[in-house]
């Protein structure tokens, strides 16, 4: 006799759904979304510093007079208007390429998806940073690939460790398709790769013939000295390079672009057309209209200056409140600070313990396939203003004092429930 | 009659996801059964009084799960407005809500309840973790279930098979609360059995639940197609019988009206020993009221509808 599992399709799933569960974690985020919660969690792009009244011109001007292409199919490769538009941003990263090198997306995490679509087979090997982005590590996860971590420091990528991570994959007889690094403004690790650690990554993947990912979301938003120049400027044929309008203009418009090698972009457009015939064209010509109309650096810059107060507000309330033996990095850029707890702290088993103060953050553990990550959280400062960021680092501050009283009276422990699924937050959470 | 029926959902409890699902479903539920009666959602927040105040539904059916939902004050602060809600009053609702005063009073009741200790935070800092522990364990045995005193969902609940993971269970429970339930583990079949109608109160076919790995924790619960469940449950007759009288007797033992939903254990002698009792009985899409229900051959909504039916007229 058997009884009834609640989904008649339970035993048709593909292999790559098992691990897509209910998570404890995941829903205690819904809390987060109250107004009375300060939110440090979520990766919302402050899009509320957008001229909207621009944006309804741009829209509806783009409507008026192009309004039967835009509501209409387009190319899977995306808007020839627009991939020379993104030349223009690219080059601001120091990436000098074609038109016919673009591939415009559903976001860069489309692209995310596609690249791997092509290069990946199950149990291929993924080297990412530890820790990584959740996005892609969800990605690799529904390809099946077997994700390796690589260590990082202050700035970033180690490569010696990617290196040895290299050496014993392939003693182990791993094939090792893709090295995937966000070198700028880290999420979530909100740290920065050198120029010459960029030097020397890009070496030893071209000496050990990997391709590598570059993910840079981020990059245009540095708050000090030059933009970092891409992996990409550097090596045309063996780095595919992520870029989005997603911080730079509207995250709802869902606009980004993978620039690759001939070989790879003709892989990618056709693995477009099969995915969603083609990107909406109403957001690449809204996007088009507005780069073409409107002072786009200029409200780049804003968003830079936003960005950067509330990343002092963070970092300076973080110095005034937290307990001693907490240490965090110091983003130059993005939207991230990684804050280590003081030994023997869990940020999973404490996360319930900061929703009821009101206060959110992402437990570490989401960055890592590994469970690393019990000791560290992500701290994100792009969303609240100076005040809420300050009131909810307050309040995480008292969350940290309890938790070591906990630790204390209990010593160094880790907590028994293990969430399976996902535990970071949905990406409509500020 | 038009009715107009406020279900309140989500709050500021752990439980706040479950509860949106919960309350949706069941609103949607209602609207489908009475498409005449005018159903409408609402969150509980600081807006909530002067929502009540200007609407005056004619009956609040409250979702809400964790503290303010089931922990009586919401009810409290109904009755004071004398507006009419679906459910346990606010002292049966306190009672319930905390789960060593609700095994206190099941034990008084003659029911079988696991062997249990309570202890706060502060216990153990002030006479020292090591020897509380090792005296938790002397007395309860292994192995054994850490759970904070109050909530529901499995949120902070660990099953402690070693000693050695005692602490981090006890960490588990306390990041939920300041107050942890200690009780001793039953291996057996759990079984749910929902009781419902007022003033003849009733138990529905009972959901055995068979989750994998034997832990019904929150994934077991909200991912269908992870646990199966058996409605009616696999139990003798006898045992089936001596599980409805368990919940019947919990349910008007505890002054509980409309509905509630007791969580048993059988165990391999076909004892039957409570866990705990739930006012606000989940409604998602996998939750074990919604299976009784249909297995009793009725629809959420009619069931809901008789229930708001009898709260006014």
């Amino acid at each position: 006799m058997s009884g009834s599992r609640l989904d008649p399709w339970v035993d048709s799933y593909a292999q790559r759904a098992h691990g897509m569960t209910a998570s404890e974690i995941r829903a205690l985020f819904s809390v987060a979304s109250r107004p009375e919660v300060v939110s440090l969690a979520g990766g919302m792009p402050f899009v509320q510093a957008l001229n909207m009244d621009m944006v309804a011109e741009t829209t509806a001007r783009l409507l008026r007079e192009r309004g039967a292409t835009a509501l209409q199919y387009g190319s899977g490769q995306g808007d020839i208007t627009l991939r020379e538009q993104i030349l223009e941003l690219i080059a601001e990263v120091g990436v000098s390429a074609h038109p016919d090198d673009i591939v415009v997306t559903t976001g860069s995490q489309m692209a995310l998806d596609l690249v791997t679509r092509v290069f990946c087979d199950p149990g291929d090997t993924v080297l990412v940073e530890a820790p990584s982005y959740v996005g892609a590590l969800g990605v690799f996860r529904s390809f099946q690939c077997d994700i390796t971590h690589v260590a990082m420091d202050d700035e970033g990528l180690i490569p010696q460790a990617l290196d040895e991570a290299i050496t014993t994959a392939r003693a182990a007889g791993k094939k090792i398709k893709m090295i995937y690094t966000i070198p700028s403004f880290h999420n979530p690790a909100g740290v920065t790769q050198g120029p010459g650690r960029r030097a020397d990554i890009l070496r030893i993947a071209q000496s050990a013939g990997i391709v590598v990912l570059e993910d840079d979301p981020y990059g245009l938003l540095g708050f000090e000295g030059e933009i970092p120049r891409a992996l990409r400027a550097d090596d045309s044929e063996g780095v595919i390079y992520l870029g989005s309008f997603s911080k730079t203009i509207a995250s709802g418009l869902r606009v980004g672009w993978a620039v690759a090698p001939h070989g790879v972009r003709e892989k990618l457009v056709l693995a477009a057309e099969a995915a969603t015939l083609c990107p909406s064209n109403f957001s690449q010509l809204t996007v088009s209209q507005y780069l073409a109309t409107q002072p786009w650096r200029e409200q780049i810059k804003s968003f830079v200056e936003l960005y950067r107060e509330r990343r002092d507000a963070l970092l300076d309330s973080l110095q005034a409140m937290m307990p001693e033996g907490t240490q965090w990095t110091i983003p130059a850029g993005g939207f991230y600070s990684w804050v280590t707890l003081p030994h023997g702290l869990d940020a999973t088993a404490m996360l319930p313990r900061a929703l009821a103060e009101l206060v959110a953050y992402v437990p570490g553990t989401g960055f890592y396939v590994n469970g690393q990550g019990r000791n560290n959280l992500r701290l994100s400062y792009c969303y609240p203003d100076p005040d809420r960021i300050r009131e909810g680092v307050r309040r995480l501050a008292g969350v940290v004092e309890s938790e070591l009283d906990l630790a204390r009276t209990f010593g160094t422990t880790h907590s028994l429930t293990t969430s399976r699924g996902e535990s970071t937050p949905a990406p409509d959470l500020a | 009659m038009t009715l107009h029926v406020l279900v309140l959902a989500g709050g500021l409890s752990p439980e706040r996801d479950v509860s949106i699902r919960s309350g949706r479903r069941a609103a949607e539920a209602l609207r489908r059964a009475q498409p005449e009666w005018e159903v409408t959602e609402a969150d509980v927040d600081a807006g909530l009084l002067d929502l009540l105040a200007a609407h005056r539904p004619d009956c609040v059916v409250s979702m809400l799960h964790g503290a303010a939902g089931e922990d009586g004050s919401l009810r409290d602060l109904l009755e004071s407005l004398e507006i009419p809600f679906l459910g346990s009053d606010a002292r049966a609702s306190r009672i319930a809500f905390d789960k060593p005063v609700a095994a206190t009073i099941a034990e008084r009741l003659d029911v079988n309840v696991p062997e249990f200790m309570v202890l706060p935070q502060s216990t153990f800092r002030e006479l020292g973790a090591a020897s509380v522990m090792a005296a938790v364990v002397s007395r309860i045995g292994l192995p054994l279930v850490v759970k904070p005193t109050s909530g529901g969902s499995a949120l902070g609940v660990s099953v402690v098979r070693s000693a050695a993971d005692l602490p981090s269970a006890l960490v588990g429970a306390f990041s939920y609360g300041a107050t942890a339930m200690i009780q001793a583990y039953v291996d057996g079949t759990e079984v749910a059995a929902c009781v419902s109608g007022s003033p003849d109160a009733r138990v529905l076919p009972l959901v055995e639940i068979c989750p994998p790995d034997g832990i019904y924790d929150y994934a077991a619960r909200y991912t269908a197609g992870t646990t199966e469940f058996f409605c009616p449950a696999r139990l003798s007759d006898d045992v089936a019988e001596d599980v409805r009288r368990t919940a019947l007797a919990i349910h008007e033992g505890f002054g509980l009206d409309d509905w509630s939903r007791s969580d048993v254990i059988v165990d391999g002698s076909g004892t039957v020993w409570f866990l705990e009792v739930n006012v606000a009985p989940g409604m998602t899409e996998t939750s074990l009221m919604p299976q009784a229900i249909a297995a009793d051959g009725r629809d959420v909504g009619d069931v809901v509808a008789d229930l708001v039916r009898a709260r006014t007229s």
